[in-house]
């Protein structure tokens, strides 16, 4: 292309930099052996915009987005960059083209300090590098920069907000001028969030660069983006100008006709004697400083105690550690007034069940079958075993079958190996294994993460059934909407600690995200 | 016992540590290297008896004994290359290779060292560093071989290049990071192999020093798991060029400490105390185990460590 040797405009901008870039998918399709993950999506997003790609877990959101990026060729398709026809193999080729991404995990090297990580992504790294001049560089970028990070911290000491900013800062430093954002605020707080979103907003506005947005909050939707695509099922299903969309019609959108479980009643005349009470509990965490700092918490019977907070404040380690899978550090933890110890006897004792985060790796044993992960409780208990120690597969087999289907578990046969079910079936198959009983106390974690629509109102739906029945729920999530759509009260961690309590009804978004930066 | 006595003891103590302390150095900085890039290679025993047998030969050879550093490298470079290349297999775990390259480094250094047990080879030439002392031990002590200040030198560098130049930041992020590697078009294979490959050559080298200056002959009771212990040093050294001088050092200098006693007519306790390298390994990695915190240095690609 010979637009480098087109002589400077005098502009606002100094010369030689680079302008937003307009890009466009023609009829993009990807199909991977039998399944369509993507058909025929065409959508267009001009230079300087602000746009948003909706669409459930599966939506084929990230399908898409790869095809753009490189990482799949698509089966067929076009890809135009400013108009022009770009041929795009291989993330490099993105890069050069102008477009780049920031992933939802981060791809950061932790061992390696801010400024080592924003060096080493550029693709004309000399064999020796000069850091004085390298430092003053990456300064003077910084400057033009609405955000800033300290360049000389290692990764692994940056907050995940930190890293966040830090993420997108790298794509502009290799100046890419047009990003794509995978989820950006999961790990931000409300606070964090609006600030990251609010200021690459305002550089759309500027004409320095166009952004296209994986999300699938309709707050972030409305607030920031100027146009939005969803997708449902691979397909291009609708989209338009923000400020002609209500968050009810992007919703009918996105999920279409699926017709998806009303979230069960909450019965107000519930009572229950069982109680779950933690005093003073404290964990360490990895670093050796306490990673649960003295948490007090009550759980009455018939009540949903939800903890929000970012993640990364001790919600996992707590969670972990009324689970077993880590020792308390100090204080205790008591049902109905009883000392309880985590031990899978006090499990069944009280009948304490839990669903933990990432059900996968903390509630089944990938290569086990499903059958036997839905056997873990009452593997050794009459009537799957006698003695104790003699164990009936065939029982295993009956009773499991017998669960699957109640609990609509897809699954090829019950002597499939757990990993090689989908996210969702997973989560239902550890469901089945902990909600067919008679449930006293119920820890969840992060019950619905990745999961699409249908699965996540049923979830919802057997965790509020649960309740109902006069369970005492601790639920812990990273997402504020959750917590508040299912709690009775709602109590805010924040580096360990939970600094608020306060009754879901009462409960203030804003005041809530003021408790969660740790304010 | 006297002050006399206890100078002794200090000053031989020095001299040990920096003999004894030599091929550690190699063998922890080869280690080092490797782990940085997110390997473990626990075969390095394999490469130190190697080199030290084919610098040995090579030496005897060609009457050369840099000629046989050199051959010793090269020695290492091939065991190197082979543990990286198997690791590099999908689903291939690089402790048990390690392990195995461990047997197969020393049974190929006795199966071709047999005709070298005898003869007498050149060996390396210490620098005479002391000579404007009179007191014949401390002279002794300061004949140092090269080699230690090869292995001074080689730290600095490393320690400058992980820091300051390209090869290092990618060696360091496919240690730390291999998505993060791969998300930047680096292999972290290739990566790999190449640090296997180099730290490999340092244990060779290592191996060299073993046959060639101290203690100084080739035969199949060499080395005493020297190899092994660089390994945990690399821990205690917390993947640190620079602390595995300290570290290295140290261990000399525990390995110096029977020698030392006995020199001065105390020999009770003479194996206990030629134990004190392996005691203070064990005690390391025991404390290096229990505080969480020095994990941090640990490259997060580590088997053991995920």
């Amino acid at each position: 292309m010979s637009l480098s040797a087109a002589p400077e405009q005098t502009t606002l901008h100094p010369p030689g930099a680079k302008r937003a870039i307009s890009l466009e998918t023609v009829g993009m399709t990807k199909i991977f052996g039998s399944l369509v993950a993507l058909e025929d999506v065409s959508i267009t997003v001009e230079a300087g915009e602000f746009h948003a790609l909706l669409g459930e877990n599966g939506a084929g959101k990230s399908t898409l987005v790869k095809c753009i990026m490189g990482f799949y060729q698509p089966t067929r398709g076009q890809l135009m960059i400013n108009g022009h026809e770009a041929t795009i193999r291989h993330p490099k080729d993105a890069s050069a083209a102008g477009v780049g991404m920031v992933y939802q995990h981060f791809t950061l090297v932790p061992c390696l300090t801010a400024a080592e990580n924003m060096v080493i992504t550029r693709t004309d790294v000399p064999a020796v590098i000069d850091w004085k001049k390298e430092v003053a560089g990456l300064e003077a970028f910084m400057e033009g920069m609405p955000f800033r990070v300290p360049l000389n911290r290692l990764v692994s000491d940056l907050s995940a907000g930190e890293k966040q900013k830090l993420e997108i800062l790298r794509q502009l430093y290799l100046d890419e001028r047009f990003l794509i954002l995978d989820e950006p605020t999961s790990v931000l707080t409300p606070a964090e969030s609006d600030e990251v979103l609010g200021l690459l907003r305002q550089m759309t506005e500027a004409g320095d660069i166009t952004i296209l947005m994986i999300t699938h909050k309709f707050r972030e939707v409305s607030a920031f983006a100027d146009r939005v695509s969803v997708l449902r099922r691979g397909r291009y299903v609708g989209g338009g100008a923000v400020s002609e969309l209500s968050t009810n019609e992007m919703s009918r959108m996105m999920i279409g006709e699926a017709e998806i479980r009303k979230s069960a009643e909450r019965d107000m005349t519930v009572t229950s004697p069982t109680s779950l009470t933690l005093s003073g509990v404290v964990v360490a965490g990895s670093e050796g400083k306490a990673a649960v700092d003295h948490v007090d918490l009550t759980v009455q019977g018939g009540e949903i105690v939800g903890i929000a907070g970012v993640s990364g404040n001790g919600q996992s380690e707590l969670v972990e550690a009324l689970a077993g899978q880590r020792p308390m550090t100090g204080g205790s933890v008591a049902i109905n007034g009883e000392p309880f110890d985590c031990s899978r006897g006090a499990y069944h004792k009280f009948k304490v069940f839990g669903l933990p985060e990432e059900p996968l790796r903390n509630a089944a044993v990938r290569r086990m079958s499903v059958a036997e992960n839905i056997a873990f409780r009452s593997f050794d208990k009459p009537p799957l075993a006698s003695l104790g120690w003699w164990l009936k597969p065939s029982e295993m087999r009956t009773k499991a079958a017998g669960l699957i289907e109640r609990y609509r578990v897809k699954t090829p046969s019950p002597e499939t190996p757990i990993e090689n079910l989908s996210g969702g079936n997973v989560q239902r198959a550890i469901l089945a294994r902990e909600l067919s009983h008679e449930v006293n106390v119920l820890v969840v974690a992060n019950p619905c993460f990745g999961l699409d629509f249908a699965s996540v109102a049923e979830i919802r739906a057997q965790i509020m059934d649960q309740r109902n029945n006069g369970a005492a729920v601790l639920l812990v999530s990273e997402d504020l909407d959750e917590v508040l759509e299912l709690s009775d009260r709602v109590a805010v961690m924040s580096e360990g600690r939970i600094t608020h309590v306060a009754s879901a009804a009462k409960a203030d978004r804003n005041t809530i995200g003021k408790y969660m930066a740790g304010h | 016992m006297t002050s006399e006595m206890l100078a002794t003891i200090l000053i031989s103590m020095l001299g040990g540590a920096i003999r004894v302390s030599t091929p550690f150095m190699f063998v922890a900085l080869g280690e080092t290297l490797t782990e940085k890039s997110g390997r473990i290679n626990l075969g390095l025993e394999g490469n130190l008896i190697l080199g030290a047998m084919v610098a040995y030969a090579v030496s005897y050879q060609t009457g050369s004994p840099w000629l046989g550093v050199l051959a010793a490298g090269f020695s290492g470079v091939f065991l190197g290359l082979m543990h990286g290349v198997i690791c590099s297999l999908p689903r291939v775990n690089d402790i048990a290779v390690g392990i195995a390259m461990m047997s197969f480094g020393t049974g190929i250094a006795f199966f071709f060292g047999k005709p070298y047990i005898q003869p007498s080879a050149p060996r390396l030439d210490g620098l005479p560093l002391g000579g404007w002392t009179d007191d014949s031990a401390l002279a002794q002590a300061l004949d140092i071989n090269p080699l230690f200040f090869v292995g001074i030198a080689v730290a600095f560098v490393m320690w400058w290049a992980l820091a300051n130049t390209r090869i290092g930041l990618i060696v360091r992020m496919t240690g730390d990071s291999e998505a993060s590697a791969r998300a930047m078009g680096v292999e972290p294979y290739k990566v790999r192999i190449m640090s296997t490959a180099v730290g490999g050559f340092l244990a060779g080298v290592g191996g060299a020093f073993l046959s060639l200056s101290y203690p100084g002959s080739w035969n199949e009771g060499l080395s005493s798991g020297q190899g092994l212990m660089a390994v945990a040093l690399v821990i205690f050294a917390r993947w640190h060029p620079l602390r595995c001088i300290v570290a290295a050092l140290l261990f000399g200098a525990a390995g110096a400490l029977g020698p030392a006693l006995q020199s001065v007519g105390i020999s009770a306790g003479y194996y206990f105390f030629n134990a004190a390298p392996y005691i203070l390994t064990l005690f390391i990695m025991i404390a290096s185990a229990r505080a969480t915190s020095s994990a941090r240095g640990a490259p997060g690609e580590l088997s053991i460590v995920k």
